[in-house]
């Protein structure tokens, strides 16, 4: 035949062509979906890091202290509690007017002590206390500056604009020039951030007892939401009969797991704070919204796990005479772990994300004391950086992308968990 | 590997179901509002490190939210304190009484300036607040009626306002700020026209829905509670107008300026001496009934009514917060001493 048979003739190769450019687009458009993604990603996590990376560090300035025995212990007794006591924040600041005589007048003086942050005189404090033999000497300590110093070698203030329009005036820009020529400011670590409770002074402010509390909250959660879900799914998969009982159960788990969460705050609030009584801001409550939040979640990813367990491992462990609660413990649930524990991360992972419910309950809250145990008052990492991110003060705009970067890594390396978990341990039949 | 399940579960699992009952406290309990929290935190901070007592655990929950906790009775498992950006209602004292909380003593800290700010990349503007009142209001009246409001530019109110868009960026109305804003600029403005001002005589509910009602037409723009948030719109957007407390406008001097309410600028000094319009006073309200149950409440009142606090030079100011005249805190002061009790009148 002269026009070529059914899949060679023009039309044909017409067709085909079509056919493969429809293809090229398509892949194109997923290309393009998850390039687009990425970048999104990519933006967020660099702008985050750009703002957040430098509220990990912050300025410290060396002065010298004259640790005048006469006024710290007068006695010379060596007491802890009188040397706790003395006047640290006055020293501090004799030790600022040695340095810069130049500050007369009390406005003037005010200008000086602020650039210091408050907490030198509690960083002062500590270090006698560690060592007391400095008592009656002039003692070098090295003190943190306060935000709006270390905002100004962050390099957030412009010192040609009009003085009234920066938070720092003239002479204080030239003090911490002159300290900058003289060597003594340095761009340190800042521990506190990692180590330290909550604080109104941003140089100060630390993720230390919001991550605690975030612990707490999640340890309850956890004892709670982990055995219930799993229990609740065993039942649901290998011992309840069919009904509309449990279709209506089913149904109804499905719909929990939609609920919104502030449901579950307001839930919270009604039955554990104003029927049980149990106290305001507290992990224990927290931790029992959340497992509430979560328990459909974890029921749902066992439910799954347990049924794909195969049909043949129930039935031979049956057929050699296994009772069926010795079916369950010893052959489906071993096997159903990882997918159950990956789960119950990918739950627990939520749970520490979330701030609507806690709103309820009172753990959107200033506490400075990091968290003893479950009753005692405690915020968590979102609550904490919902809570930053409405202070006035500057500053605190880079603890609070600081403290998103500190989440986010907990997310990710629970996230990593779980992707492990099923890697390594599901099996495939 | 094998699984066995412990008789010891179930006891345990009906043992958490019956958790510890509320215990007494050694730790002061403050909620209230967002806007005195900033400062009501301070004093926390500085009260925690500076005494032996446990350093208090303050909630933002906004005034109101704050008033009902507080008022819900007696008992440790209530809130010592409450923070308030508005003076309490009658009848939030009526049924504060209803639950037993009967001896409250109030407490003024100072004054907070709301100030309507743009970005330094436009010009300043200043306004009246009749002029606020017509840019915002839902109707407005025009030739002796209330009609939905026509304007569009600032220029349109006023010949001598620049011709840009009215967009002012502001308070949902769950904020306490709104309130205050609705309460002090715009039924101010609104008084200030004849045709209102006799509204207001002869049906007084009606005067207050006219005053008190906010376009819904897209010039102003509900963004949300985070003041930081309306900082930066404004910076991305210099003919935006923002509306948000003044120690956000102090932190960021740079970049924002306050526009004139009835030609005064808003900066500390005007503030503090009554002549900016649109100022407010913050309060906290202490449970005397607790005074002596939970240690420290006096001392706390004490640090938060101290010169080193709420003195001119204090570290609130520092923060943003204006300071009552001194004669005021004199007197302020030795009432919180003496825990002397509330009486509205």
């Amino acid at each position: 035949m002269t026009e070529g048979s059914l899949h060679t003739s023009d039309a044909a190769a017409r067709k085909l062509r079509k056919r493969y450019a429809a293809e090229r687009r398509f892949r194109l458009y997923g290309a393009c979906a998850i390039g687009l993604a990425m970048g999104a990603l990519v933006l967020l996590l660099v702008t985050i890091a750009w703002r957040g990376v430098p509220a990990f560090f912050g300025h410290e300035v060396t002065i010298d202290v004259d640790l005048d025995a006469a006024l710290i212990d007068p006695e010379g007794t060596g007491d802890p509690e009188v040397l706790g006591r003395a006047d640290y924040s006055g020293l501090v600041k004799q030790a600022l007017r040695a340095e810069f005589p130049d500050a007369q007048g009390r406005r003037e003086k005010r200008r000086l002590y602020a650039l210091i942050s408050n907490g030198a005189a509690y960083a002062l404090r500590d270090q006698v206390l560690a060592d007391r033999t400095v008592v009656g000497t002039t003692f070098r300590v090295r003190v943190p500056l306060s935000a709006d110093a270390d905002i100004y070698f962050k390099g957030g203030v412009d010192a040609a604009s009009a003085e009234g329009d920066r938070r720092l005036n003239d002479d204080q820009i030239r003090w911490l020039d002159r300290w900058a020529a003289l060597g003594k400011v340095e761009n340190r670590f800042a521990r506190r951030f990692f180590v330290g409770g909550d604080s109104r002074e941003p140089e100060l402010a630390g993720i230390y007892g919001a991550l605690v509390g975030s612990l707490w909250t999640l340890a309850v959660t956890l004892l709670l939401s982990f055995p219930l879900g799993v229990a609740a799914a065993v039942y649901l998969e290998e011992f309840a009969p069919t009904n509309r009982l449990t279709d209506f159960v089913e149904v109804n788990i499905n719909n929990l797991a939609a609920v919104p969460s502030i449901v579950f705050g307001l839930l919270g609030l009604a039955v554990f704070l104003n029927f049980l009584e149990l106290p305001r801001s507290a992990p224990l409550v927290g931790g029992m919204v959340l497992a509430l939040m979560t328990l459909p979640t974890v029921i749902i990813a066992s439910r799954s796990a347990i049924m794909a367990v195969p049909p043949s491992i129930r039935e031979a462990a049956l057929g050699v005479g296994a009772s069926p609660l010795q079916v369950v413990s010893h052959h489906v649930l071993p096997l159903a772990l990882p997918g159950i524990l990956t789960g119950t991360i990918i739950g627990m992972a939520r749970a520490l994300g979330e701030t609507a419910p806690l709103l309820m309950i009172g753990m959107v809250a200033f506490i400075v004391d990091v968290p003893e145990g479950p009753t005692s008052p405690a915020t968590v990492l979102p609550v904490q950086i919902f809570l930053w991110a409405d202070s006035p003060e500057r500053a605190f705009v880079a603890k609070t992308s600081g403290a998103i970067l500190v989440l986010l890594t907990f997310l990710v390396a629970m996230n990593l968990v779980a992707v492990v978990l099923r890697s390594r341990f599901e099996r495939r039949w | 590997m094998t699984l066995r399940i412990p008789r010891w579960t179930l006891v345990a699992a009906c043992a958490l179901g019956l958790a510890a009952p509320a215990m007494a406290r050694d730790q002061i309990r403050i909620v209230g509002s967002s806007t005195v929290f900033p400062f009501s935190t301070a004093v926390a901070e500085q009260f925690g490190k500076t005494t032996s007592f446990k350093t208090p655990v303050v909630e933002s929950t906004g005034s109101g939210g704050g008033l009902k906790l507080f008022c819900a009775g007696v008992g440790t498992q209530h809130p010592d304190i409450t923070n308030s950006s508005r003076r309490i209602k009658s009848s939030e004292v009526e049924g504060c009484a209803g639950n037993g909380v009967t001896d409250i003593v109030e407490v003024k800290v100072g004054f907070d300036g709301i100030v309507l700010a743009n970005s330094k990349k436009s010009e300043r503007l200043s306004l009246t607040k009749e002029q606020i009142f017509r840019a915002l209001a839902k109707q407005v009246p025009v030739e002796g009626k209330l009609v939905d409001n026509p304007y569009q530019k600032w220029s349109d109110i006023d010949p001598s306002l620049p011709a840009v868009k009215i967009e002012v960026l502001g308070p949902p109305p769950t904020s306490g700020t709104r309130d205050a804003f609705v309460e002090l600029a715009m039924e101010g403005g609104a008084e200030e026209l004849p045709m209102l001002a006799a509204l207001k005589s002869s049906d007084k509910a009606a005067f207050k829905a006219a005053a008190q009602g906010i376009r819904e037409d897209g010039a102003y723009v509900e963004a949300g509670e985070n003041d930081n948030l309306i900082v930066q719109k404004l910076e991305a957007n210099p003919d935006a107008l923002g509306i948000f407390g003044f120690s956000f406008l102090d932190q960021n001097a740079d970049k924002l300026q306050g526009s004139l309410v009835g030609g005064v600028e808003p900066t500390f000094e005007n503030i503090a001496a009554g002549q900016y319009g649109v100022s407010r006073s913050l309060f906290f309200y202490v449970k005397k009934a607790h005074v002596g149950v939970v240690r420290g409440i006096q001392e706390y009142v004490a640090e938060f009514t101290s010169e080193a606090a709420a003195g001119d030079e204090g570290y609130l100011a520092d923060k943003g917060l204006i300071p009552l005249p001194a004669d005021e805190r004199k007197i302020v002061r030795e009432a919180a001493k003496g825990l002397v009790l509330l009486s509205l009148n």
